[in-house]
């Protein structure tokens, strides 16, 4: 019914940078493929010779928005998750996570520290502040009833070939 | 004493319970290692629990959401409750959530 919501007229206008580099995974929202898709995302950026820590914020972040869309977004029912993994130019990876489930009412409200509609669940409500904290950008858009894109990016340090 | 219960190591000594967590810690893990060390809190009723981080090589939110509710669960039973050895990756996250306000963090000999 909904098949050809997913244009969106405001994004496709916008001059977007040159892609070096694209790949993307779609796999279901099962709680196993946190791991996997925060190995692939890892394997993705180790093309461009990160640090140990920026490894390690980018399979956070993937985890987070991975986490929620199993958790939130389809609410521990079956569904689709799509992952895209973006190089472009001056080593900046550009992430984008996908789902299509229930979405986000107030979007501001979710990205605030803390906040959980899960209290009792034992969840910290820390999983945009750990996005926004470990990438450089983190851009939500949500409707509910239509799913949620999280788009993040990162600009990778340049280190020295000596040091490796 | 030490037990080897599915993947989860413990340490029992003098009245404190140690667990070594190992691996990875996310939404999908955090169930499972959450009950055990539950269990295992409730049968031994330590003075002190202590999670020892030392093995544990990646970890999101969803573990400062286990670690926050095993510190919670420790204080209602009267246990005191520490993070030993995080690696810096995950200093890193307990810092963000200002960890080192709430439960004490230590650096010391690892099993």
């Amino acid at each position: 019914m909904e098949k050809n919501h997913r244009t969106e007229p405001a994004e496709s206008a916008r001059t977007e940078p040159r892609v070096l580099n694209e790949c993307r995974l779609t796999f279901p929202s099962l709680s196993a493929n946190e791991g996997y898709a925060r190995a692939c995302a890892a394997a993705f950026c180790a093309q461009l010779d990160p640090t140990a820590t920026e490894i390690s914020d980018i399979k956070c972040a993937v985890s987070e928005a991975v986490t929620n869309a199993i958790v939130h977004g389809y609410r521990d029912t079956a569904g689709e998750i799509i992952m895209t993994l973006r190089q472009l130019p001056d080593r900046v990876v550009k992430i984008e996570i996908r789902d299509k489930g229930c979405g986000i009412a107030n979007v501001e409200e979710a990205r605030t520290p803390l906040y959980t509609t899960d209290p009792a669940g034992e969840r910290s409500g820390m999983g945009f502040t750990v996005m926004e904290s470990f990438m450089d950008t983190l851009r939500v858009v949500s409707a509910p009833g239509r799913g949620t894109k999280v788009t993040m990016t990162k600009k990778f340090t340049c280190l020295p070939r000596v040091r490796r | 004493m030490q037990t080897n219960e599915r993947g989860l190591r413990w340490l029992e000594t003098e009245g404190s319970l140690t667990v070594y967590l190992e691996g990875d810690i996310d939404h999908h893990t955090a169930q499972t290692i959450r009950s055990r060390i539950d269990t295992r809190l409730f049968l031994v009723r330590p003075r002190e629990l202590v999670l020892d981080l030392a093995r544990v090589n990646f970890m999101d939110s969803a573990g400062l959401g286990l670690i926050l509710g095993r510190f919670t669960k420790a204080s209602e039973l009267g246990v005191s409750f520490r993070l030993n050895n995080p690696n810096r990756h995950i200093q890193k996250i307990l810092d963000l959530a200002g960890m080192e306000r709430l439960v004490p963090i230590t650096v010391g000999k690892t099993g």
